[in-house]
Formats: C-alpha cells, structure tokens, sequence
C-alpha cells in the first residue's frame, strides 16, 4: 500500500490542528485580565494613556464583532499595564538616582 | 588562638570604626532636609550655566537661547497675556453676589502675595496653592469654582502674579512633620519617571534644559513657576500651573491626575521653594 503525496499531505493537513478564530468568551476572559492589570496600575496612580486606548480599542472590536482583534487589543493592554505597574514599583527607589544632592 | 582573637578584635574594631564613619552620612541623605535641598539644586543650574543671570531662570526658554530671548523681548511690548490680564483685573475686582470681592479672603488684599503661595496649611495639614486658595474663596461666597486648567482661573492667578512682578519667592516650610512630607512628596513627583515614554519632570527640566525636544527649547527647572500662568502659543491661549502639570503628564503617556492632586499641590510646593529668592515674572509667554 503505497500512499500517494498529494493524499499524505491531505491526512497531515487534516490532521493538524486548526487555527481556531477567537470568539466572545475568550475576548472577555483576555479584557478581564487586562482591566485588572488596568485597575491595578490606576491604583498605583500610574496609569498610562496607551493602556486606557487599548482596553477601548478592545471594547471597540468586540462590539463590531471583531474578536481576534478584541483579544489582541486585550493582551496588549495588559502587557502595557503591566509595564506601567513594573514602572510604578521600581521607582519607588530608582527615582533617588536622580536627584541633585 | 591568640592570633586569631586579635584578628576578631581588629575586624570587630574596623567594622565599628566604619559604621560610626558611614551612618551620619546615612541618617542625613534620609532626613529631609529643605534647605540643603533648595540650595543644591539652585546651586546646579548656576554651575551648569555660569553664564545665566540667576534672576534670569524665572524666564524659561528664554534664559537658554539668546535668538529666542531677543523674539520674547519685541513680543513683551504687546504680550499675548494681555487680554487675560485685564480679564483678570476686572474680574478681582467684581464683587460676588454676596457683595465680597477676592480681596476679602486674601492677606493685602490680595495685592503682591502671590510670592507666598503654595503655602502649607497646618489646620488642613496640605498645601493650599493659589489657585485652590482662589476657588475656596469662590466656593466660601457662594459662587461655582471655575475650571482649574485655563480661561478665568488663569484670568485671576495673572493678574494676582502681575501684581507681585520682581518680589522674590517667598516659601516657608513650617516645623511640622507634615509640611516636611509634603516637600518630600512633591520632590519624589519630580524625579519619579512615569508614563510609556518614561519621562521625569526631571528628565526633561533637569537633565536637558536649553536642549530641543522636537521645535522646542526646554526650560530649566529652576524658576519655571515663577512665571506662571502662561500664555502657551502652542495652546493658543493661557494656561495655569495645573494645567502645566496636566499637558507634562500626558506628553509622556501618562493619564494625568485630576487639577489639585496631593500630588500636585506638594510638587507645585517643592518648586516653588526651591526657587526662593527668584523673582516672580508671571503672567508669562510661551512658544
């Protein structure tokens, strides 16, 4: 029994794992880790511009339906809110090194 | 074993001999220290541009750039803060509807005071700037406060400043734990980094005065209150200390705190002490 390419190449294809498109509930688990870290870096009274346009640009998304953008939109608020907390937290001593003594 | 108790004794002896060398040091880069604080900082801009007339600090940009200093000096004849000026003569001398005017809930009337402000209130146990000060005198008489970022709060703080023109700062620092933490406070907001662009006050108004930052020439931090509120052709009109603070924060991504903050109020203290002893030259005129 001799397989042909284009058929082994059918069964791989088929076989393999989708890339599966984003939907409602993977949008919202991504923005709540996100406005958490949000909420997190607010309280620190360190928020940045950019995190707040990225949580929007999420909402904006999901509303249109749009849910990969949602999600990407989501993780990247959260990436720049964790930032903007790292930032927060290393300056309570780092801001020292710039003082004039 | 004898040896080796000597070495002990002698480690022992020069630890001890470091430590009481090394904690003064310690204790005073803990202690808050205004004076000291004040005196180094006006004592880096004089070494840093020896050629600078001190009491030319107040004049921002100005102070840095001979070509821009020359275009500020034609405009002065017929300054862009005029209108407000006027706009905020009258105004202080309108009466609310209660029949007071300003001059009732400030020293002198009002007149020449703006040197001494921020203050520290040892009731409230904050800073009480100007511009609070001027709201709280609205709010006292029965009158809505006004924005705190432009028009006629800017309207009323360059007349208040036009009338103290060439008074040096004045800023006490009571003998209160309080008022020393609010100094402490609005020093670390200075130098503290914040927003994406991670940006301090400092960064820009300490490292690179006289520098371009894209078309524009950073002012020194030293006496950059002095001149406020300003006329910001940028904003083309006039704006106040806070907003100042407002634009500085989201010019580096950060969202600003609300007009007023703590955080405000004892930055804007910090400043101002630092700059005692340089005149006051608001309202002013900027790019």
């Amino acid at each position: 029994m001799k397989l042909s390419l284009p058929l082994a190449m059918l069964l791989a294809f088929s076989l393999a794992p989708a890339a599966r498109a984003a939907n409602e509930a993977d949008y919202k688990a991504a923005y709540a880790t996100a406005e958490a870290a949000s909420k997190e870096a607010a309280g620190m009274r360190n928020q940045w511009t950019v995190t707040v346009s990225a949580l929007a640009a999420a909402r904006k998304a999901a509303d249109g339906g749009d849910f990969d953008r949602a999600v990407a939109a989501s993780k990247e608020a959260e990436a720049l809110a964790k930032a903007s907390i790292f930032q927060a937290t290393s300056e309570k001593e780092a801001w020292k090194a710039m003082e004039i003594r | 074993m004898q040896a080796r108790s000597a070495l002990l004794l002698g480690s022992l002896s020069a630890a001890l001999v470091a430590f009481a060398l090394t904690s003064p040091r310690v204790v005073a880069a803990d202690k808050v220290d205004p004076v000291a604080d004040a005196k180094a900082f006006q004592n880096f801009f004089f070494q840093k541009f020896p050629d600078v007339k001190h009491e030319d600090f107040v004049n921002g940009p100005y102070s840095m750039n001979e070509d821009m200093k020359r275009q500020w000096q034609e405009k002065e004849e017929f300054p862009p803060y005029e209108f407000a000026l006027d706009a905020g003569k009258e105004m202080f001398s309108t009466p609310f509807k209660n029949g007071k005017t300003y001059a009732d809930c400030f020293p002198n009337g009002g007149i020449g005071i703006r040197q001494n402000y921020p203050y520290f209130d040892e009731k409230e146990g904050k800073v009480v700037t100007l511009e609070l000060a001027l709201n709280r005198c609205r709010e006292a008489n029965g009158e809505a406060p006004y924005s705190y970022v432009k028009d006629e709060m800017a309207s009323l703080t360059a007349y208040m400043a036009f009338t103290s023109r060439g008074k040096p700062m004045d800023i006490r620092i009571p003998d209160d734990p309080r008022a020393l933490a609010a100094f402490e406070n609005g020093k670390r907001y200075f130098y503290t980094r914040r927003g994406q662009m991670n940006f301090s006050c400092a960064g820009c108004h300490v490292q690179s005065p006289g520098e371009r930052i894209r078309a524009e020439i950073l002012a020194p931090a030293l006496g950059i209150l002095n001149a406020m509120p300003i006329y910001r052709s940028e904003w083309s009109g006039m704006g106040t200390t806070s907003r100042r603070f407002v634009t500085c924060n989201s010019q580096t991504r950060a969202v600003p705190l609300e007009p007023q903050a703590d955080e405000y109020r004892d930055v804007e203290y910090f400043l101002s002490y630092v700059a005692n002893g340089l005149p006051i030259s608001g309202p002013g005129a900027r790019p």
